[in-house]
């Protein structure tokens, strides 16, 4: 009974089988199937990570349902979760740390790649690549004992007197809060926007910049006019790799912003950052609702980092577009 | 051949021997506050018993009573005392309770950085709980002012600075103020993490200790130890019998005799804010948690005998790491509470 099942009907699959079998000593196959896996992995390890952190949050979604992004009081106490001034605090210390670290680390790239020469560029990418690789609390460290002080003695000092009139830099000095939060993510980013945007302005092929030149453009306008723009969704790559990192970040963050959910319009305030707190409170948890909010919390970012990347991808879409458009007309 | 094979049976099988009997290891986790006293303990212990190895993590008290909890490790340790919900939550889960056993004594003083005082100040509680609710915000409050007379301080707004994280040592703190202020038990509580009314959070006690430094006029607290092994300057607490007491070895000791008079059965007991002239109020206990019923005996027997040595030979290290040593009535209540681990 078996063997006539499997011998009779079975011409066609042992041929298919066969064939199979050779095309998989071309090795195309294998490659592609292993690959699959690979790619397939990425997707799983995200669901895997939704589904847990929506398990894992059952009784504050239970009980504050959309209150909880929509609240601001944290106590463990008296068991009220709100995560806006979390949320607000990864927000605006992310947002403090491109609006420094983009330009700075564009400008750096933009030398590196099209001014410097050859042998400096490539140096300085080895101190750049090592920057890259310090672990966060080293940063954290360096921010505690030389960026805090500074900011507390000179620097906020100096914007109270001069923009003082602004919200954003009213209130006392305390050294530690969003803007030091800020400029510390920004010191950690900028070695990711100066590396990728530098191997990207170097793949703009030769021949861009040569027709510029042979056009009569100075070597800064055959830069900025025709290699920036060409390398443009390559540069913007680089910023969303440093937002998604300054989204994330904890131990640099927490040892300078001051852990104080507060929303405040000063970025001299004390504030707090979602991946700060679950650092800081998952271990101590006082009860299940505070451990299952701080999971929450974790969703939140989830969902944040999310958001923020697909708004990337449209303005990568948008600016392309716009930019093969005016390049015809 | 054949007889190396045997030869190399023979000694697997004398390793193997070897190894089950000196297999017994037994995990705790928990309270940060106490590990280095714990972890002296236990390597003197291993010394003294081979055979038994106790591996502690010190991932917080939280930490230990959710995973005594569970049953992932055979005991805990927590700087505040289980409630009634989290021992409820035990028994329902395993069917029989669970008790405290107090080990050594901790506590938490007030550190502080005004520019151009150098004197040792003193502090009442009200002065404590109105810069901690923020209702003193200036150092030349005459809450502040009236228990230091002679020291001029200045009209500067005070910068309070407390934990991060979720922590024993804001357990303990948090136990004090809401004793001595019912505007604190009302509206903040006590717990490792609460929701503070005001100031700037650092982690660690050398994240508070460092911050205090660092920024002019600012006030904290820091764990007894941290400050005296880093040789911190800190102010005196005045107690409930109105006397400015210094916190160290000796009058955090005197807290703890003083309750132990009338000490509970189950040892939960909180000395802050406690009786005693020489009693030094935010002083506290911290705690192993030992499940009252093992369904292993050489387990039972192993964590028994180590808390019995701990509670006699292992309280004479205490000091030489700056930790308060247990009374002696604690002492010979834990040995009787001990029995009840069956």
């Amino acid at each position: 009974m078996a063997t006539t099942t499997t011998t009779v009907p079975s011409a066609g699959p042992v041929a298919g089988w066969r064939s199979f079998l050779s095309r998989l000593r071309q090795g195309d196959e294998i490659a592609q199937m292993i690959t699959f896996l690979f790619a397939a992995s990425v997707v799983l390890l995200t669901l895997l990570l939704v589904f847990v952190l929506w398990q894992g949050s059952i009784l504050p979604r239970h009980k504050f349902g959309f209150n909880f992004f929509r609240t601001s009081v944290w106590d463990p106490i008296f068991d009220q979760f709100g995560a806006l001034p979390f949320i607000y605090g990864t927000l605006v210390t992310s947002a403090v740390s491109l609006f420094v670290a983009v330009p700075l680390g564009i400008g750096a790239a933009i030398f590196l790649a099209e001014l410097a020469p050859a042998r400096v560029s490539d140096a300085l990418e080895f101190f750049i690549d090592l920057l890259a690789a310090v672990p966060s609390v080293i940063y954290g460290v360096l921010g505690v004992f030389i960026v805090v002080p500074l900011m507390r003695s000179y620097i906020q000092p100096a914007l109270q007197n001069t923009l003082g009139f602004f919200p954003l830099f009213k209130g006392p000095a305390y050294g530690i809060g969003f803007l030091t939060a800020g400029i510390v993510l920004a010191i950690m980013v900028i070695p990711y926007i100066i590396s990728v945007s530098r191997e990207v302005l170097l793949s703009v092929p030769r021949d861009q910049r040569e027709a510029a030149l042979s056009l009569g453009s100075t070597r800064w306008e055959s830069t900025w006019k025709v290699v920036v723009p060409f390398a443009r969704p390559g540069i913007f790559g680089s910023v969303f790799l440093a937002l998604a990192r300054a989204l994330g970040e904890t131990m640099a963050v927490t040892m300078v912003i001051g852990n104080t959910p507060t929303i405040s319009a000063s970025l001299f305030s004390p504030g707090y950052s979602i991946a700060a707190v679950i650092a800081n409170e998952l271990t101590e948890a006082s009860s299940n609702l505070h451990y299952q909010s701080l999971i929450e919390l974790g969703l939140a970012l989830f969902l944040l980092t999310f958001i923020l990347n697909g708004i990337a991808r449209l303005l990568i879409v948008a600016t392309s577009q716009r930019g093969r458009r005016t390049g015809h007309t | 051949m054949k007889r190396i094979t045997a030869l190399l049976v023979v000694v697997l099988a004398v390793a193997g021997v070897l190894c089950a009997d000196s297999a017994l290891s037994i995990t705790g986790a928990g309270a940060t506050f106490p590990y280095p006293m714990y972890s002296k303990w236990f390597d003197e212990y291993h010394k003294k018993n081979a055979h038994l190895e106790i591996n502690y993590q010190s991932i917080g008290s939280g930490g230990g009573i959710k995973q005594v909890t569970e049953g992932t490790v055979d005991f805990g340790a927590t700087d505040g005392p289980m409630n009634d919900d989290q021992l409820k939550a035990f028994q329902d889960k395993h069917g029989f309770g669970i008790l405290h056993f107090p080990t050594v004594l901790g506590a938490d003083v007030v550190s502080y950085n005004i520019p151009g005082v150098s004197a040792e100040l003193n502090f009442t509680p009200e002065a404590i709980s109105g810069i901690f609710l923020g209702k003193i915000t200036k150092w030349n409050d005459p809450a502040i002012a009236g228990a230091n007379k002679g020291v001029s301080l200045p009209a500067n707004g005070i910068v309070v600075v407390h934990r991060s994280e979720g922590s024993g040592t804001t357990y303990i703190w948090t136990d004090y103020l809401s004793k001595i202020s019912d505007e604190w038990k009302t509206k903040v509580g006590k717990g490792a993490s609460v929701n503070w009314p005001v100031g700037i959070g650092q982690k660690g006690n050398e994240g508070v200790a460092g911050m205090i430094k660092q920024t002019p006029n600012s006030f904290g607290y820091i764990e007894l130890i941290y400050a005296i092994q880093n040789n911190m300057a800190y102010g005196r607490v005045k107690n409930s019998s109105g006397a400015f007491i210094k916190a160290d070895l000796a009058s955090v000791t005197s807290a703890a005799a003083a309750a132990a008079k009338n000490m509970p059965d189950d040892f939960r007991v909180s000395i802050t804010d406690a009786p005693g002239k020489t009693a030094y109020p935010i002083s506290s206990f911290t705690w192993l948690l030992v499940p009252a019923k093992f369904s292993d005996a050489t387990k039972r027997d192993a964590i028994k005998g180590f808390v019995k040595w701990m509670l006699a030979d292992g309280q004479n290290y205490t000091e030489a790491l700056s930790y308060a040593k247990l009374p002696k009535e604690v002492v010979a209540k834990e040995l009787k509470a001990l029995n009840n681990v069956q």
